[in-house]
């Protein structure tokens, strides 16, 4: 693909470049400036975190999946049952909610990426159906409707603890968020990640090359879902509840939005969607709740039909207007 | 035994009804995939605006029932042409996830428009009085109105059926769903064919909500809380054919039914389980030709 020069891939140079430490900049500012929108803030990381993890396979990839907060919840739900029966120990849990959603990544991977366009896209949506009725069904376990909650978790490493206005989480959230981000970054830059590419772009000929493409899918969705599990399990300690929204067909629906309006496969697309539909939603959303719907749905048309990278996408092609004015 | 075999002709009836409205509903979906491979997400909102029109027509201005069931119909049919040549042309040689952008925006948009106009809560549905009250058949009483759905959509099937089998019509859409650049080369307008088949589809989508709405509820959540039950139907019975869909909708309307009876403890777990076997068993669908 012959992307803008901020589309990260295998044959651009992988040395951060100074704008990539700009989100991190800008995140410790909110933690200082805006101590107040913390829990938000919170929400907003592991929503980019959730984001990027979709962006490894939706925007590299290609697979377009319908259900991808089937891990997301999967992770949120280990993460609390973790919590409230075995241990709130917070680093262990989101370990385990990670491996797990990993696992189940993996296995549902192996069987549902040998499919390609609608048998797929239903089969993502078929398991997350699945998974969100077992959350709705298995009371004892998962509390059903009401959700799951009453657990404190402990402070991490015994040392930091939560607190009522989230410092710690916020913090907590951008750790696990920048880890996520190196390792995706890696990724994208390595060869694995070229492959990735080009099975997006043409599967026929990945094959024809020889490359291994199934084993490839399988590897990067089990990434993927792992990403997602860990979320999930961020979502769970910082909020100390978990409920069946994190498994809903809406949570899927709107992160495929977060990430449409950031722009797709180009991992600041995650970082820039979240932020802006987040921050659109909080201010918007409470006193028009239709006019939101509505604009979001007319948003997502006209990115489809005028603007296909997104915001990022747009700015990218001021950019090359304004240096072509230039010279 | 005897309240065995009374309960299951009662689901057997109630799944029939139910996987017939289905069938109405989907079957324009799997044509309209079939022939142009678009991802339309948004074929519930087609259903939910008939379920609409015939409602409001029905309360706010009078319209007997028939002629309002007519009027969803058109209106939709109409609309979606308007849509069609908007929107979804420009897309037919996108990749599927614009299509899939495209079609759940416009799905939010419904969605919000429906919120404004009529509020969240569902929709009463008042039928003519020839339809309500019981209906007697081989010493049992049934619904007079599950019964008139049961027959008028038999009816609409038949028409389907011969009209994609035995006309010239049908032929061409046959031809192009086969194989759309030979379809154009031998001089068939595909692009028109397109058109007025999505319309019949979208048309047929609007009948199906109004039919339907004591079944289905009409509400402004309408199009995202049908839409995985819209898509198995059309992912398990196969694409662009008119069999598939149907098995399709009469099996998930009848286990549907019976689960919901019998084993609602598990909500639609079995259905969601079965759709996975079978698109595993069969990517293309109980119907649908492999290569595709």
């Amino acid at each position: 693909m012959t992307g803008p020069a901020h589309t990260g891939s295998y044959l651009s140079d992988p040395r951060v470049r100074p704008m990539e430490w700009l989100p991190w900049v800008l995140a410790l500012v909110c933690y200082f400036a805006a101590p107040t929108y913390l829990p938000l803030g919170s929400y907003i990381l592991i929503m980019i975190l959730f984001a990027l993890s979709l962006d490894l396979i939706l925007g590299y990839a290609g697979i377009i999946t319908l259900g991808h907060a089937a891990y997301f919840g999967f992770g949120a739900y280990v993460a609390a049952i973790l919590a409230v029966r075995v241990t709130a120990d917070p680093l262990i849990g989101i370990a385990v909610a990670g491996i797990s959603a990993g696992l189940l990544g993996w296995l549902t991977g192996l069987v549902i990426l040998r499919m390609r366009g609608l048998t797929l896209l239903m089969l993502t949506l078929a398991i997350t159906s699945i998974c969100y009725e077992i959350a709705n069904k298995a009371t004892a376990l998962t509390g059903g409707a009401d959700g799951l909650g009453g657990f404190n978790m402990k402070p991490i490493l015994g040392l930091f603890k939560f607190d009522l206005f989230n410092k710690t989480g916020y913090l907590y959230c951008l750790l696990f968020l920048f880890v996520a981000w190196w390792l995706v970054r890696r990724i994208i830059y390595s060869p694995f990640g070229a492959s990735l590419t080009g099975i997006r772009e043409n599967v026929a000929r990945m094959h024809a090359l020889g490359s291994p493409v199934y084993q490839r899918l399988v590897a990067v969705y089990t990434i993927s879902a792992a990403l997602a599990g860990v979320a999930g399990g961020l979502l769970t300690h910082t909020t100390e509840f978990v409920g069946l929204k994190v498994l809903s067909f809406d949570l899927s629906g709107d992160l495929l939005v977060m990430l449409i309006l950031g722009g797709v496969g180009r991992i600041y697309g995650a970082f820039v969607g979240p932020v802006v539909y987040l921050l659109a939603q909080d201010s918007l959303a409470k006193q028009f709740p239709e006019y939101w719907y509505f604009g979001i749905g007319l948003m997502l048309v006209l990115v489809v039909m005028f603007a296909r990278g997104g915001i990022l996408g747009i700015v990218d092609r001021l950019l090359l207007r304004i240096r072509r004015g230039n010279t | 035994m005897q309240g065995f075999a009374s309960s299951l002709v009662s689901v057997a009836f109630h799944g029939i009804a139910y996987g017939m409205i289905l069938y109405v509903i989907s079957v324009g979906l799997s044509v309209t995939m079939g022939l142009m491979g678009f991802v339309n997400l948004a074929h519930g909102v087609f259903a939910m605006t008939g379920g609409y029109v015939m409602l409001s027509a029905m309360s706010r201005y009078d319209v007997p029932f028939p002629l309002a069931l007519c009027l969803a119909f058109v209106l939709v049919a109409a609309a979606s042409v308007v849509l069609e040549r908007l929107l979804y042309a420009r897309l037919y040689s996108a990749g599927d996830l614009e299509q899939v952008l495209l079609t759940i925006g416009l799905i939010f948009m419904a969605v919000a428009a429906a919120r404004l106009a009529y509020g969240t809560l569902q929709q009463p549905v008042n039928l003519p009085p020839y339809l309500k009250g019981q209906f007697a058949l081989f010493g049992r009483d049934f619904p007079a109105y599950r019964v008139f759905l049961v027959a008028f959509s038999s009816v609409l099937v038949a028409v389907l059926w011969f009209g994609v089998e035995r006309t010239r019509w049908g032929a061409k859409v046959r031809a192009a769903v086969d194989n759309r650049a030979m379809a154009q080369a031998i001089g068939i307008n595909t692009s028109l064919l397109f058109t007025v088949t999505f319309a019949l589809g979208s048309g047929l989508a609007a009948l199906g909500g109004a039919l339907g709405a004591d079944i289905i509820a009409i509400q402004p959540i309408y199009p995202f809380e049908n839409l995985i039950t819209f898509l198995i139907v059309v992912a398990v019975g196969g694409m662009g054919s008119l069999r598939g869909p149907f098995v399709a909708a009469l099996l998930i309307g009848i286990s549907d039914t019976a689960c919901k009876y019998w084993l609602p403890q598990f909500g639609a777990f079995f259905i969601y389980a079965a759709t996975i076997a079978i698109l595993l068993w069969r990517p293309a669908g109980l119907f649908g030709k492999a290569s595709q």
